[in-house]
């Protein structure tokens, strides 16, 4: 929404330039915290990568870093908290409650707007997962501040602001996004935009606890319980360190059998571009791309797909792509790695050989 | 029952181009579909109101022309459709379209009666950001169900709702009360095609259509530019690629240039061979 | 259901130009009328060059100029021969054109049709997008009673069925009201969408504020096949396209594409187009069989209207105008019918071939009735061999080189002379005249 602002008839386009001095009550806002994810007692990746991110801001505004764990689990709390300091934190405020065993938006909420009017922050950064943006969409409506949504880059200016940047209209733009006049400045940033820091061992800092006084009865949401992935045969495609995909480029819905070998062979996920959906080709949860499952693997095989903008923006946070095409003008070859211009068909098939071949030389000679 | 869905009309984005000069967006020509995501909000209302029987209401907040898409949304079997629009909405950040939003709902709660479940989608395909439907829960004071992949069970006259919601590593199984907001995680359905009975009423059928006074918003500043936190400086093109990819020139059979392809793979990821072996090994003891 | 029931006093086939002249004329007139079209929206499916007649416009929507999306008024026109690496131009540009009510201008059908399609609703006709017509219903008498969608539900009914459905002509095949097209009358055009900064448009071809030009070109950049090329320059953006005879392309290897990569490639093209972007390609055809291909147009309760009627002239490139003349004479015709009560039948429906006679639309197709023909039997001369030779001609006599002007102009009437002999020219020179007048 923010990035499809055009100049209001009252305000004008120049507002955008002016910044005005910051409301008296926020001056005392400081200091840059990392809201942490915790479920089932891990912490994601993230929120590592964003105390990397966090303590150069923290840095360059001369504040602390700080971040927010919680949890009911007093054990895998102060094994966060650890981390958290290893990772950069100056501070780590600590909230355990029974009624915060799972994640849910009705307590995480009232927790994380209690420590921000509590504490002030200046700075507030959140991950972009589902967690994440459950969280932070609530939180900013509560404390009604500013909050950009999947940042790809975060910064100071010369006035001391972040300067959030993020992608717009499917990719195609990107802009800066700033929280002048409201405090705390909120972001969220996806699972491995910013690089994970190096982990500082026996880094400490100081612990603050925090009484969130919630009482399970008043929670209105319950989880009833949960379903692990691995208890099912559902695609992971999102985790999946390998991912294989088939487009129409296949021919058939028989050829996409070729691109699931590939992937048994590989322990790699399966998935495909939109008209393999709407032929019945694959399953809808297999869909990669924007309207589907935007997907993160360490290596990325795509066969007979052409590379459409909705399809790259699923793919591109793959460390890398493969392209399999015939033609050699396809767009993905504009975003892929690595590529060769060849009949996915008869080659599927050989790669399927040739990776096994590889997998079983190497298991005889270790 | 009743239940309202918002949905907003997006500009194709396939079909967006950057003005190679100004870096402003071109939409010349930029056919404007119905957010992609919202579809799957709208279709699990339609096959609530199949199972239940419930009144299905599309709001959208938005230009005058996107009355076509509240329009398009009949067509698919949706019962009403409102239009909340105002020049003092232009430029609205997430905060801004929620306020916008929880007003026009207040209203709707009003007029035609109190929603038990809000829906929207995920997130849209132009501002991406998902935090409009949160937004709206809290302002409204909703319970909020986000990334919902499936409806287990709405027990109406126990004023319960039961879902299954897509969290890290796994499904929630999660049980509240409603009235809930719910954003519908992408794939969870598939939009089906309406009846031509559909399509007639929704070619006849009247958009209601609000401004801002005639929500009840009576400050102003909440709205639009004036009334979004967030600012945004600068809009740029985001620096190309320079590297296209590096094409295996491999000749001859099938299986030579897979090895090639194979080798190729191996040496942009490294990490990716030591796995597989790594896997290897270990299946193979 | 009851309303569902109740007949329309007209169903519209399709939401083109023709479409939207029929069904616009008629809700005007207080008719009841539905308009079903296939595609997303209305012009979602439409492919065309693509120049807007006013005249047609005019006498439908007299205020248009103030509401309607376009892109710019011709004022100049460019008509190119040529060969492989020149091109010979006879330029009309005219500061008369500049004037208050411009008579053409370049528009995109994508908009334009979506904006001719509000007008329709606003006039009260009730339109359905993504529904397509499947087959025409009848009585037991054979009278068109109605159409069967592809949306689940009863078949709707009306009084008349307008077909507007454009050159494919589905609906009215399937029902046996016309046969499948011939593909010696019907020609495949390929088009693309440049995008290029207005400022770069306006400095490419010397033009200023919502000045256009268009470009006509034909010779050996059809390879010896039966079309033309064509140039529009939009706003921010241009319009380039070829097209042939059907046929013609059946008998050559040459595919469309490669014929508009060659087109954009020939040397007086490209620079015209350079550092553009390509934004949509696309592909349709275009009935050019003229007068005599024209099939049946009205029987008991349906009538044929634009496209779908061979209404195009393609000598002049003219279609819309034509597709928006007819139907608006067609709905006229419904409507003084519905007006006296009369009902639907072949014979009451005649009424608009009458109407047509009198119009420029029949008597224009008249007047071209054996250029279609012409052309085609005699396509390696005018498509190949007149504009090479045109174009030694020309290059002869510019060129500087120390040779006097008499031996130079002999030298030209020899080659056109062994190229092609005198009474062949003369003939085909006779043919044109006589096709023409
Ligand atoms: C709002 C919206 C949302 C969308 N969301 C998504 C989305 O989430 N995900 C998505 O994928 N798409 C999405 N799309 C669709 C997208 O625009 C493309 O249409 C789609 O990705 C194309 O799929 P494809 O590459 O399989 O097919 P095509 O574009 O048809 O490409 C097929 C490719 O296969 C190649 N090929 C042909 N034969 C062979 C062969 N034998 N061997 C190897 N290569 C061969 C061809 O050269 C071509 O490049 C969306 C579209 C819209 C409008
Ligand atoms: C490349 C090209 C360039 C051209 N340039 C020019 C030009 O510069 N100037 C000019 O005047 N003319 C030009 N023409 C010709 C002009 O486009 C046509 O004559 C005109 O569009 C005809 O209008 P129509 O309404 O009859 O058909 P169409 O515009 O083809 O409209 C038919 C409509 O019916 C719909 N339809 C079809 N079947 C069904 C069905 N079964 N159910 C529901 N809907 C259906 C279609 O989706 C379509 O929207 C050009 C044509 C082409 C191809
Ligand atoms: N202008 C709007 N009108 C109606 N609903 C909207 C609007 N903007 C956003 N939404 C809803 O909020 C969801 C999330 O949007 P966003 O936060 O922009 O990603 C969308 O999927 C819509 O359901």
């Amino acid at each position: 929404m923010a990035e499809e602002k055009k100049p209001a008839p009252a305000a004008g386009g120049g507002r955008a330039n002016t910044k005005k001095e910051l409301p008296e009550h926020f001056k005392a806002y400081k200091h840059v915290w990392v809201a942490v994810e915790i479920e089932h007692g891990q912490v994601h990746s993230v929120s590592f990568e964003l105390l990397g991110e966090g303590r150069k801001l923290a840095e360059k505004r001369g504040v602390e870093l700080a971040a927010c764990v919680m949890g009911d689990d007093r054990a895998s709390l102060e094994e966060a908290a650890k981390a958290c300091f290893e990772y950069g934190a100056d501070c780590v405020y600590v909230v355990q409650d029974p009624a915060l065993k799972h994640y849910r938006n009705e307590t995480s909420t009232k927790v994380l707007t209690d420590l921000v009017n509590t504490y002030q922050p200046e700075i507030l950064l959140l991950g972009a997962t589902n967690l994440g943006r459950d969280l932070a969409g609530s939180v900013a409506t509560t404390l009604q501040t500013g909050l950009t949504a999947d940042c790809t880059e975060l910064a100071i200016d010369d006035e001391g602001s972040l300067a959030a940047t993020r992608p717009t209209f499917g990719g195609s733009l990107l802009c800066t996004i700033f929280t002048l006049n409201f405090r705390p400045q909120m972001a969220t940033v996806r699972p491995r935009v910013l690089a994970m820091p190096d982990r500082q061992e026996g880094r400490t800092g100081k612990i603050i606890e925090f009484d969130p006084k919630l009482v399970e009865e008043d929670v209105i949401t319950k989880v009833l319980y949960f379903i692990a992935d691995r208890d099912t045969d559902k695609a992971n495609l999102p985790y999946a360190d390998i991912v294989v995909a088939g487009g129409l480029g296949l021919g058939s819905a028989e050829n996409f059998q070729l691109v699931k070998e590939l992937a048994e062979v590989l322990g790699a996920e399966y998935g495909g571009s939109r008209p393999l959906v709407q032929k019945g080709w694959i399953t809808s949860d297999r869909q990669i791309g924007q309207t589907g499952k935007t997907i993160r693997p360490k290596l990325y095989i795509a066969a007979g797909i052409s590379g459409a903008i909705q399809h790259r923006v699923g793919v591109e946070g793959a460390d890398v792509i493969v392209a399999i095409n015939t033609d050699p003008n396809a767009p993905i070859f504009e975003f892929a790695h690595l590529g060769i211009v060849a009949d996915a068909v008869t080659l599927l098939p050989a790669l399927t050989d040739a990776f096994a071949a590889r997998l079983r030389v190497n298991r005889l000679a270790s | 029952m009743h239940i309202v869905v918002c949905i907003k009309q997006v500009p194709d984005s396939g079909q967006i181009r950057v003005h190679p000069v100004t870096n402003t967006i071109m939409r010349q020509g930029v056919p404007t579909i119905i957010n992609p995501y919202d579809l799957f909000a709208l279709e699990e209302a339609l096959r609530l109101k199949d199972k239940l029987g419930a009144t299905v209401t599309v709001l959208t907040m938005g230009p005058p022309t996107a009355a076509d898409s509240l329009r398009k949304a009949l067509t698919f079997g949706a019962d009403r459709a409102v239009l909340l629009t105002d020049r003092y909405f232009a430029g609205s950040d997430t905060l801004a379209t929620s306020f916008a939003l929880s007003m026009a709902l207040k209203k709707v709660a009003e007029e035609f009666g109190k929603p038990e479940i809000i829906f929207t989608g995920k997130q849209t395909i132009d501002g991406d950001t998902a935090q409009v439907g949160p937004g709206i829960a809290k302002r409204l004071d909703y319970n909020q169900l986000t990334y919902i992949s499936r409806i287990v069970e709405t027990d109406l006259d126990g004023g319960t709702i039961r879902v299954e919601r897509r969290a890290e590593g796994g499904l929630q199984v999660l049980e509240t009360k409603l009235p809930v907001l719910i954003t519908m995680l992408e794939a969870s359905n598939e939009m089906r095609r309406g009846s031509i009975e559909n399509a007639l009423i929704a070619a006849r059928a009247d958009v209601v259509t609000w401004n801002a006074q005639a929500v009840g918003i009576e400050d102003l500043t909440k709205c639009g530019l004036r009334g979004s936190p967030t600012i945004v400086k600068k809009v740029f093109a985001p620096t190309a690629r320079t590297e296209k990819a590096q094409i295996v020139e491999a000749e001859g059979k099938a299986d030579a240039r897979a090895a090639a392809l194979v080798e190729a793979i191996f040496a942009k990821a490294p990490a990716v061979e030591s796995d597989l072996l790594e896997n290897a090994a270990q299946h193979y003891v | 259901m009851g309303e569902f029931n109740k007949p329309f006093d007209a169903i519209v086939v399709g939401a083109g130009p023709s479409g939207n002249a029929a069904a616009y004329t008629m809700a005007k007139e207080g008719l009841n009328v539905l308009q079903i079209e296939r595609g997303e929206y209305a012009g979602s499916k439409n492919v065309q060059g693509a120049i807007l007649y006013a005249d047609a416009l005019e006498k439908i929507i007299p205020e248009f100029r103030d509401e309607a999306p376009l892109e710019r008024h011709v004022i100049e026109q460019r008509m190119w021969t040529m060969d492989d690496r020149s091109h010979t131009g006879m330029h009309y540009r005219s500061d008369d054109f500049n004037e208050e009510k411009p008579n053409r201008y370049t528009i995109l059908r994508a908009q334009f049709d979506k904006w001719f399609s509000s007008k329709v609703k606003e006039a009260g006709a009730l339109v359905l997008y993504e529904t397509t017509v499947t087959e025409l219903v009848r009585d037991l008498s054979g009278k068109v009673i109605g159409v069967r969608t592809d949306r689940q539900g009863s078949p709707i009914m009306a009084n008349v069925v307008v077909l507007a459905e454009g050159v494919n002509g589905l609906v009215g095949q399937r029902s046996g009201l016309r046969d499948e097209l011939a593909p010696d009358t019907v020609a495949l055009a390929v088009k693309e969408m440049h995008f290029l900064p207005r400022e770069t448009i306006e400095a490419r071809f010397n033009l200023s504020g919502n000045e256009g030009v268009v470009i006509e070109a034909m010779g050996t950049i059809t390879k010896g096949m039966t079309g033309t090329g064509f140039l529009y320059t939009n706003e921010e953006s241009i319009s380039v396209g070829i097209g042939c005879i059907v046929s013609d392309f059946a008998e050559t290897d040459v595919t469309p594409n490669e014929l508009l990569e060659a087109f954009k490639n020939h040397p007086s093209i490209k620079p015209l187009l350079a550092d553009s972007e390509c934004k949509e390609y696309a592909a349709h055809l275009i009935p050019e069989g003229g007068y005599k291909a024209i099939p049946q147009l009205t029987g008991a309760g349906w009538i044929v209207v634009g496209d779908a009627g061979q209404f195009v002239n393609a000598v002049h490139r003219e279609g819309s105008n034509l597709a928006m003349t007819t139907g608006r004479v067609a709905a006229e015709t419904v409507v003084s019918l519905t007006r006296k009560r009369e009902e639907m039948t072949a014979a009451n429906l005649a009424a608009y071939q009458k109407r047509l006679a009198q119009s420029f639309v029949m008597k224009d197709l008249k007047k071209y009735k054996g250029i279609p023909e012409l052309l085609h039997k005699n396509k390696g001369n005018f498509f190949g061999t007149y504009p090479k030779l045109l174009s030694q001609a020309m290059q002869t006599w510019f060129r500087v080189d120390g040779i006097d002007k008499v031996s130079k102009e002999k030298a030209i009437f020899r080659n056109f002379r062994e190229t092609r002999t005198l009474w062949g020219m003369m003939g085909d020179a006779f043919r044109v005249v006589r096709a023409w007048r």
